[in-house]
């Protein structure tokens, strides 16, 4: 079967196992539709049947200056008829729609791979605002890949011309006269995009007329244009997946889902406070829009606020949910203090961006990890799982749900910004299969009198609503008796309750750690959290294709850690911990178990690629 | 207030007290205000068990520990907040938020001012002792200028705010003033409950140890005259013929302002008098405005005019927006565009 990768004999590609991969590319200015084009391509690929990952990488102005580099948004594809883990390292083809979109993505295109360029933006404004002296299309600097000019803006006004829009709404249409190349390129049906549009311009058939008329445009250049070997259709074939259902999910629908499931499987109703907060705020909106599944949406006045009526809400009997990234969690962490201490429930999401203060918002980091398990005053444990997909993430929220209300304690999810807006296909699981983990409100006085900070066997206390006749009581932030609640400032019990709250935690049931490709014993384990599981599967399957005894490792949570987890570790020869900051998880492993866990950072904001953990694999076995 | 379950049985103020031993200094306004609370209770046909006292920090956010309620003492600023996820959680408990000037108007003055332009319904009672006692004796956002305190020894230079005024330039649509050992206390109170939205009440509270007396140019027996209760449909008068006669509110109606006028033998229409209009605005914006000395304190309910409550208008979203949906998980995470893989491929 063809494909662009197995057609490419560069240095850099056959390193590589040959596999039915390719990934692609779309890069505009931030006007141009490339987010909603990879999103349709990544829907296309999907109904194909091909395993895939994406990566979408946007700037964080919404509307940056046309033409720019810092304007240009991108968006890329990796998908397969083998196993897909990552949003793919250097694209195979690379669609530049502008001189900025072509210089700001080139140098990451793989030796030899394809440039579709809009040949009608390549003029000298355009070049200027590019910061090109010369026309990169004609000086031959581009001679190290597959060019393909096409005046995409010329052949768009023409398609879509009977339609009588305006020059500027015409040249809109680009982005899916590009499109309907690429669904010719990769032999995909145009169907369920001509659905979607006709939906999506339900309102204005006109434009919905115009752009299909350019997707149609753009599939039949590919078919009848001659270009000699350059562009030609391949077909990638279905990736051979578990029977089910499947749809694509990203990972902010996922965690939103999953609260849902979670509260659902408590019996409760969720209360999810929040601010408005890249890239967190999906979560908000998709929510908000869910309020049949007993879901009240409340965005507040800032994360304070947000977090703040949360716990109130916990206190008064729902499931207390907020969510924010790192500059917004900074600023609930009195809060969070607050709720470990009035030992109430309550999930707090923490999609990761780029740091510190405002940092990167729309780039990806883990560099929360801290913030999560250490970052509060006092001694103030709270358990923290991190999600490793998008897909993951609906697990990940389901099991913060059940710990929060299990324990009566604060739980921190995190996922990160690559998380939150990736899409990957995700088999839908029947909900019938969780366990449920009903909760039980105290709701009369207990034999021997009712005592608000009295333990269960998993040390928590008891929940108690307001509104529930003879057991009024007070709690609040100041510490308190054990057992009555009552303030209490003595040595001793402050000793006890912090003892308490600590065991409590530790002692929340987590499962043993799996390891995930290889065994324990392994000459070296790659230990990972988080979003970057997919470029540490794909390097550990191929340093064990190659015969090396790998082993990859990767820990949901964060904190208690796995009871075996030091066990397993140290069975390994050598312990590498790649991580998208300057190794935090690194440091609590060091902490907690004594192993010379070493350092692999990346906090570029972008996510690794697969050829750096396999560099960093083949160095620590040399 | 909110539609608590009718009196499902009589209270009396004993009802309201908690086991717990009281820790303010000993001559603190806050007792009072604790009483006057306690008294009311029952008179308003509150039931313990649907009350929840939410407090910030401060000392008057010690107040819910007294209260044989339910209560919570949360985090400085943010009792606003708390209360809101309380209310919207189950919007038939009857929540108060107690709070102080500290709290309320500088490190929660963002709280404050949302909780008031949402309206959510709840008595916000608002102890304003012009200092921060906790914290052991500093100025706060509504001490006079030149308070001497141990952060402004030479005295504080910036303009204190006013409680009141704040409120009602946040939308609300309920505010009262009254003071710690005031007898008409508990009637504010009573009006605050009674009201649906947010009630604001500043009730000023002497703090014997760091702001002794600084309200004794109104609260003092022999200063009553200097006190302009406000009574809805009555005249803005003030003062008696013992403490130099009996003096009314007008409008100074070319400057658009409050102006004091003498009244003579009670003819207060001669006089111009003002009649208090409770739905007034434009004159509520004026009498939390006005200053103390030239004019009186204006006490009582100063403002009132009911209007939709935030918690309702959630619930009716949430209830409209669910009319008709039958919440089933499994069709929710089908939603989309799906594929089914079978053994040979996928297929639409
Ligand atoms: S410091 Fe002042 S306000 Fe605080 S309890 Fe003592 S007297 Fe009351």
């Amino acid at each position: 079967m063809a494909t662009a990768v197995t057609e490419i004999s560069t240095p850099e590609s056959l390193a590589n196992p040959p596999s039915q991969s390719v990934v692609v590319r779309f890069a505009g200015d931030s006007g141009d539709g490339m987010q909603l084009t990879g999103g349709q391509f990544t829907l296309s690929t999907a109904l194909a049947g091909n395993d895939l990952a994406t990566f979408p990488d946007f700037p964080a102005e919404i509307r940056a200056p046309q033409g720019t580099l810092f304007g240009v948004s991108a968006f890329q594809i990796n998908f397969g008829s083998d196993e897909i883990d990552t949003a793919g390292d250097a694209p195979d083809v690379l669609v530049a729609m502008n001189p900025a979109a072509l210089k700001t993505n080139v140098s990451a295109l793989k030796l030899g791979g394809l440039i579709i360029a809009d040949v009608g933006e390549f003029n000298e404004r355009n070049l200027a605002k590019a910061k090109y002296d010369a026309n990169p299309l004609e000086d031959g600097s581009l001679a190290k890949w597959q060019l393909v000019p096409i005046n995409i803006s010329q052949l768009t006004l023409e398609a879509v011309k009977p339609f009588g829009l305006g020059n500027k709404e015409a040249l809109r249409c680009k982005n899916m006269w590009t499109l309907g190349l690429a669904l010719w390129m990769f032999d995909r049906d145009r169907k369920p995009l001509v659905d979607w549009l006709n939906a999506k311009f339900a309102k204005k058939p006109e434009l919905a007329e115009a752009n299909i008329a350019a997707l149609n445009a753009g599939h039949a250049y590919g078919e009848t244009v001659e270009i000699g070997g350059q562009l030609r259709q391949s077909h990638v074939a279905p990736a051979p997946v578990s029977p089910g259902l499947y749809r694509t999910m990203t990972g902010a629908e996922a965690v939103a889902y999953g609260l849902v499931a979670g509260a659902q499987l408590a019996g409760l109703k969720m209360f999810f406070g929040g601010y408005p907060i890249t890239p967190a705020s999906s979560i908000l909106h998709y929510l908000s829009g869910l309020k049949e599944y007993g879901v009240t949406t409340f965005q507040a006045e800032d994360e304070i606020a947000a977090i703040a009526a949360a716990i109130g809400a916990s206190y008064a009997g729902s499931l207390g949910v907020t969510s924010s990234s790192g500059p917004g969690i900074a600023l609930k962490t009195e809060a969070i203090g607050l709720a470990i201490m009035t030992e109430l429930p309550l999930v707090i999401i923490n999609s990761q961006r780029g740091g510190p203060s405002t940092g990167l918002p729309t780039k990806t980091e883990q560099s929360d990890l801290y913030q999560a398990v250490y970052g509060r005053n006092g001694d103030a444990p709270l358990p923290v799982i991190a999600a490793r997909s998008p897909g993951d993430a609906f697990e990940c929220a389901i099991e913060a749900c059940r710990i929060a209300t299990q324990y009566m304690t604060p739980v921190m999810l995190l996922t990160d910004g690559y998380i939150a807006n990736a899409a990957e296909p995700w088999k839908v699981p029947d909900i019938v299969d969780y366990d449920p983990f009903p909760v039980s409100f105290l709701e009369e006085v207990p034999e021997g009198g009712f005592r608000p900070y009295a333990r269960d066997n998993h040390l928590a206390r008891p929940w108690v609503k307001p509104g529930t006749p003879g057991l009024m009581h007070r709690i609040g932030g100041i510490e308190k008796a054990q057992g009555t609640g009552n303030i209490d400032y003595s040595p001793a019990n402050h000793q006890a309750m912090t003892d308490t709250r600590s065991n409590k935690v530790l002692g929340v049931n987590v499962p043993d750690q799996e390891v995930q490709l290889g065994e324990a014993g392994d000459t070296l384990a790659v230990v990972g959290w988080g979003s970057t599981f997919g470029p540490i599967h794909q390097a550990v399957r191929r340093a064990r294709a190659r015969g090396l005894k790998v082993a990859h490792v990767h820990v949901r949570h964060i904190w208690p850690t796995p009871a075996n987890l030091g066990e397993l570790l140290h069975s390994f020869g050598k312990v590498i911990v790649p991580e998208m900051n300057t190794g935090q998880f690194k440091t609590l492993l060091r902490d907690q178990f004594l192993v010379d866990a070493r350092p692999l950072n990346k906090v570029s904001g972008q996510p690794f690629t697969i050829a750096e953990i396999e560099a960093a694999i083949a160095e620590h076995l040399a | 207030m909110n539609q608590i379950t009718p009196i499902a049985r009589a209270t009396t103020p004993k009802d309201w007290e908690t086991d717990q031993e009281v820790r303010w200094c000993p001559g603190c306004g806050d007792y009072a205000i604790l009483k006057a609370v306690q008294r009311t209770m029952p008179e308003i046909g509150a039931t313990p068990e649907n009350t929840v006292f939410v407090s910030g920090i401060g000392c008057s956010s010690r107040f819910p520990y007294y209260m044989e309620t339910y209560g919570f003492h949360t985090i400085h600023g943010r009792a606003p907040a708390v209360a809101t996820g309380v209310k919207l959680a189950n919007p038939d408990l009857d929540v108060w938020i107690i709070t102080g000037d500290g709290d309320a108007l500088s490190i929660g003055g963002n709280h404050t001012f949302h909780l008031i332009r949402r309206n959510l319904d709840c008595q916000v009672l608002l102890f304003n002792n012009e200092i921060y006692g906790l914290t052991k004796g500093q100025y706060s956002p509504t001490s006079a200028v030149g308070t001497r305190s141990p952060s402004t020894p030479y005295g504080s230079v910036d303009r204190p705010a006013q409680a009141c005024a704040f409120a009602l330039g946040a939308g609300a649509r309920f505010v009262a003033r009254a003071y710690d050992v005031s007898k008409d206390l508990s009637s504010v109170l009573k009006a605050a409950h009674g009201h649906r939205g947010t009630s604001f009440v500043e009730i000023f509270q002497n703090c014997i140890v760091y702001n002794a007396d600084v309200f004794a140019g109104f609260t003092e027996k022999a200063n009553a005259h200097h006190q302009l209760w406000l009574n809805n449909g009555e005249p803005m008068l003030f003062g008696s013929d013992k403490s130099g006669g009996v003096k009314g509110i007008a409008l100074d109606r070319d400057r658009l302002e409050l102006k004091v006028v003498d009244v003579v033998g009670g003819d207060w229409q001669a006089a111009g008098v003002l009649v208090h209009d409770v739905t007034n605005r434009s004159i509520a914006h004026m009498l939390v405005e006005m200053p103390f000395g030239p004019f009186p304190m204006a006490l009582g309910v100063l403002y009132e005019d009911p209007s939709p409550t935030f918690e309702a208008a959630v619930m009716a979203q949430n209830a409209s927006a669910s009319e008709g949906k039958t919440p089933d998980l499994g069709k929710l995470l089908k939603k989309g565009q799906t594929w089914q893989v079978e053994k040979d491929g996928p297929s639409l």
